[in-house]
């Protein structure tokens, strides 16, 4: 979905000084201060403090733990209440459109020419050869499972639909979380003929709807939080469930016997873009930011914290170095055909790409995952 | 007299209810030990570390800002809360029943509405939100809670007090030091306590007023997000235990000192106890 | 003896040597002729603050309810209509959602209650000073306790494997299995809420007059009788006073719920949160409408009980 609009990304003109489209040309002091909007996990102690010592800039992150969210905060108070946003798919453009970020200048960023050619000007952060900030990692949303009470180790998303582990499971909190039974069904039931999951006409969009009713019995909770699923797989209510590598690495790390794995029919997955505020106060503190999570040894460090893949692959040997076999078990470094795999989150809108405008627009998501969930 | 059963049925029912309001603070401060940073029971070891790891520049910022705020507010609404407590106790005017209503809201309606109705001012407003947003959030409900104690304590009182000092030849100043304070400082205090307390553990109206600062139950709140450090959550409540056991203590002792504690027979023996009448 | 007093004090004798205290009295004077002046200035300042502040916004955000909101960039259209208000009527999940708020509201202040009524007698009537005093602490401390911490300590505690069922298990009984559940939500409402509803409790308890038990003895009345006759009756206000605490409370949490709650637990607060935070800014006032009513509702039932006074 993203190897056609790279070709356009790439031609965005490298000389930028002076050239009158409004970007900066070279990052300046840092203004002591940065506040920032965040997934959980994205600003750890490990790379923070580091980044707090050289530059100056004191990181003030709040976390948010939906795009929804992050579109929120970041319109707050005129929209300069933050500086940057670590934005997912599904969030980027409703900000681009909502003027809501800047461009940057992908150039003020030197590890940004080693990003892999499908993160440098992805069409989720890039518009019309502008770029709107800088990819950072990307990951899928993985079926997690305990290894002792889920045996044999699932490989299917039917697991999670299935009576089996009734009152035992549980999913994200997220109304794009429909594109995910649109996944399943796409590959459980061809007839149909689901190509992509957020684009869904009302027929496409009810069955998933259905799908997901049926589901409600078995769950236990929602989680809205990450150390909801956390809990829920420590202390017994669940046993399989949709997560994040983070709550998978965090569980292991506290001895929970837990693996998770893509499923055969794939997954959903986000990738993630830092943005900058279009009114950010404390501009030169974002650039030295984004410049900061795109070295080498900071995306390693974030990509095996979080269980993500970096967006830059001189991570992939500091990956192993920290934590032997993570970089393949991260899939850093791996090929186009894997990055195709997954199906990126992004907003869902009426106009469906095979030039019909009878698909769902987010709104109809928002409210039926509220009926839903009654 | 209640019969003797009774007596004793009525203290093991207040009891268990005292066992039922504590044991999970216990827990609480049992958790704070935790060796591993996933809650779960039982406890898998003990350790103080987080009681370290705890003071980190973002609690010690929370912390600062939770208590600028608490005063800032508290102050308001001594001063705005009393003030409207006077007007509708002393005096009759047309709308009386409307203001009393009106100053009941904030407590009455659900945090929630007033929280998105002030985000959705300070956004139309282009207003930053910032310290002064929260305290303005806090305030609302703060002068409530001051207003509704102050107004308990002129109801109690008489208003002859002042008439009687008036005639004795006090101006207004002498009146308020001699005759009105001394009525209304108690109801001040636990007022302006309680109204502390409320703005320091507030979460939901801060949720939508706070800009990109954190006060301690939001910073609460993005630890438990978070999931990695649950044990300094219960840390900071543990220590928020035994700090303010001091001011509560001293509330229980002033509501003692001026009758509120003792058992009395009618609502004018409380005022003439704790009012210094110095004329006469 | 007035004279002496006003020579001892300084008063009325002593005119041009204290011109500040002269204009005190000058304006005491004033005051007492004009009433109407100090109650002004006593309520301009708290009331212009309020409704600027307060009340202008609540009525900005019930306007906007009747506007709806760009699909793609979530701006605010100014279109008035009343599709908001009709989808909350349409839709049978809206309906369970405020049934399930206002149902689990009352029944958190009916346990409140029945909690709080003897504790409060206890502490008004039977309990010596000291112990009075320790209850009083008892109940105070943990409202200073972190609201978050508590809601988080009792999902642990209701945990599967928390330490609810552990000590269930010890005892020989099945597990109770409440985590995530209504009953959860429940039971930790009304544990947080608990001290609101005695203070007011107990404080009404408190100013009833020995002297009217003791009346109440001798024209005959057995305990039950002037339980139920003199001292109910004259406590109602103070339960009342308690229950919109714990009613308003409940009806407008959206915290308990998303810690605590199952799948099936959508309070009011948390798709008027939900719907906040999705830029459904509109959606979310008109189903802030409800929370509203209900208190209106209730706020006017409990002034003609007495519980204003009783606050």
């Amino acid at each position: 979905m993203l190897v056609a609009a790279v070709a356009a990304a790439l031609c965005v003109p490298a000389a930028s000084a002076g050239s009158g489209n409004g970007l900066p040309t070279s990052i300046g002091k840092g203004e002591g201060q940065l506040n920032l909007i965040a997934w959980e996990g994205y600003t750890q102690p490990q790379w923070v403090k580091p980044f707090e010592k050289a530059t100056g800039c004191q990181v003030n992150a709040k976390y948010a733990g939906s795009s929804d969210e992050m579109v929120t905060l970041m319109r707050q108070g005129g929209g300069s209440q933050y500086d940057g946003v670590s934005a997912s798919g599904d969030a980027s453009l409703r900000l681009i459109y909502g003027h809501d970020v800047a461009a940057v200048n992908p150039n003020l960023i030197p590890d940004w020419k080693n990003f892999i050619p499908a993160l440098k000007g992805p069409p989720h952060n890039t518009v019309k050869g502008v770029h709107y900030g800088i990819s950072l990692q990307w990951g899928p949303n993985t079926l997690l499972y305990n290894t002792t009470k889920v045996k044999p180790a699932p490989n299917s998303w039917s697991v999670i639909y299935s009576r089996k582990f009734k009152g035992k499971v549980t999913v994200p909190d997220n109304p794009i979380q429909i594109a995910d039974a649109a996944l399943y069904l796409s590959k459980a039931k061809p007839s149909l003929k689901i190509t992509d999951p957020y684009e869904l006409n009302s027929t496409q969009f009810n069955a998933a709807i259905s799908l997901l009713k049926q589901q409600k019995p078995l769950i236990k909770k929602y989680w809205a939080l990450a150390s909801d699923e956390i809990d829920l797989f420590k202390n017994g209510g669940a046993v399989v469930g949709a997560s994040w590598p983070y709550q998978t690495n965090t569980l292991i790390a506290a001895k929970v016997p837990v693996k998770d794995l893509i499923p055969k029919e794939g997954a959903t997955g986000w990738a993630d873009t830092w943005m900058m505020s279009a009114h950010a106060k404390h501009p030169n503190c974002m650039y030295k930011w984004m410049a900061w999570v795109s070295t080498p040894k900071v995306q390693a460090e974030q990509a095996i914290y979080f269980g993500e893949t970096p967006a830059n692959p001189k991570a992939c040997p500091i990956m192993d170095k920290l934590s032997k076999g993570s970089a393949a078990q991260y899939h850093c470094g791996a090929s186009a055909s894997y990055f195709d795999s997954i199906k990126f989150w992004k907003t869902p809108v009426a106009a469906c790409g095979n030039g019909q405008n009878d698909c769902m627009d987010y709104t109809k998501w928002q409210q039926a995952w509220t009926q839903l969930k009654g | 007299m209640e019969q003797r059963s009774t007596r004793i049925a009525l203290a093991v029912w207040s009891a268990l209810v005292i066992l039922f309001l504590w044991v999970p603070l216990a827990l609480i401060m049992l958790y704070a030990f935790n060796k591993s940073n996933v809650q779960s029971w039982p406890i898998p070891g003990f350790t103080t570390h987080w009681f370290r790891a705890a003071w980190t520049s973002e609690v010690h910022t929370s912390l600062i800002l939770s208590v600028k705020v608490g005063l800032i507010a508290t102050a308001i609404a001594l001063v705005l809360g009393s003030a409207a407590a006077f007007g509708v106790a002393r005096f009759r005017f047309f709308g009386r029943e409307a203001v009393s209503f009106l100053l009941v809201l904030p407590i009455a309606l659900p945090g929630i509405v007033t929280g998105i109705a002030l985000n959705s001012a300070f956004v139309t407003g282009h207003v930053n939100l910032s310290m002064w947003t929260i305290v303005v959030g806090h305030a609302t409900f703060c002068v409530v809670i001051v207003y509704n104690n102050v107004l308990a304590r002129l109801r109690r009182s008489s208003p002859s007090l002042i008439e009687a000092s008036q005639d004795l030849g006090a101006d207004g100043w002498q009146t308020f030091r001699f005759v009105i304070w001394p009525v209304l400082s108690t109801a001040l205090v636990a007022g302006g306590l309680l109204a502390f307390a409320l703005s320091f553990d507030e979460v939901i109206v801060t949720t939508f007023t706070a800009g990109s600062q954190n006060t301690i139950p939001l910073l609460i709140l993005g630890y438990i997000r978070l999931g990695q450090q649950l044990p300094v959550v219960n840390v900071i409540a543990f220590a928020m235990i035994l700090l303010t056991a001091v001011p509560v203590l001293l509330a229980q002792r002033l509501m003692r000192d001026t009758g509120v504690l003792r058992r009395s027979a009618g609502n004018v023996t409380e005022a003439v106890e704790s009012a210094q009448i110095t004329a006469v | 003896m007035a004279a002496s007093l006003d020579a001892a004090q300084g008063l009325t004798s002593r005119p041009p040597g204290r011109p500040a205290r002269a204009a005190r009295l000058r304006l005491s004077g004033l005051f007492w002729r004009h009433p109407w002046a100090k109650a002004l200035l006593l309520l301009a300042p708290p009331l212009l603050a309020f409704i600027f502040v307060y009340l202008l916004s609540l009525v900005a955000l019930f306007v906007s309810s009747f506007w709806t909101i760009d699909p793609f960039t979530s701006e605010l259209k100014h279109v008035w209509n009343i599709d908001n208000y009709r989808q909350l009527w349409q839709s049978g999940a809206y309906h369970s959602v405020a049934l399930r708020t206002i149902g689990i509201a009352a029944a958190v202040t009916v346990a409140d209650a029945v909690l709080a009524f003897p504790l409060g007698y206890f502490m008004a009537r039977v309990a010596g000073g000291k112990s009075r005093a320790f209850v009083f602490v008892a109940v105070l401390l943990p409202l200073w306790s972190s609201y978050l911490v508590r809601v988080y300590i009792w999902r642990l505690i209701l945990d599967d494997s928390g330490v609810l069922n552990w000590s269930l298990r010890k005892l020989g009984l099945p597990a109770a299995n409440i985590g995530y559940t209504n009953w959860a939500v429940w039971l930790i409402f009304t544990y947080v809420w608990l001290p609101f509803m005695i203070l007011p409790v107990y404080g009404a308890l408190e100013r009833i007059p020995e002297s009217y038990l003791e009346a109440s003895r001798d024209l005959g009345a057995g305990a039950w009788t002037t339980f139920r006759r003199v001292i109910l009756p004259l406590a109602l206000p103070g339960v009342v006073a308690g229950s919109i605490f714990t009613f308003s409370l409940t009806l407008g949490d959206y915290v308990t719920p998303l810690l605590a709650g199952g799948a099936s637990s959508q309070f009011i607060g948390n798709v008027v949160y939900d719907s906040i935070t999705t830029q459904q800014t509109p959606f979310a006032a008109a189903f802030a409408a409800v929370p509203l009513a209900v208190m209106g509702v209730y706020l006017l039932i409990a002034r003609k009980l007495g519980a204003f006074e009783a606050l």
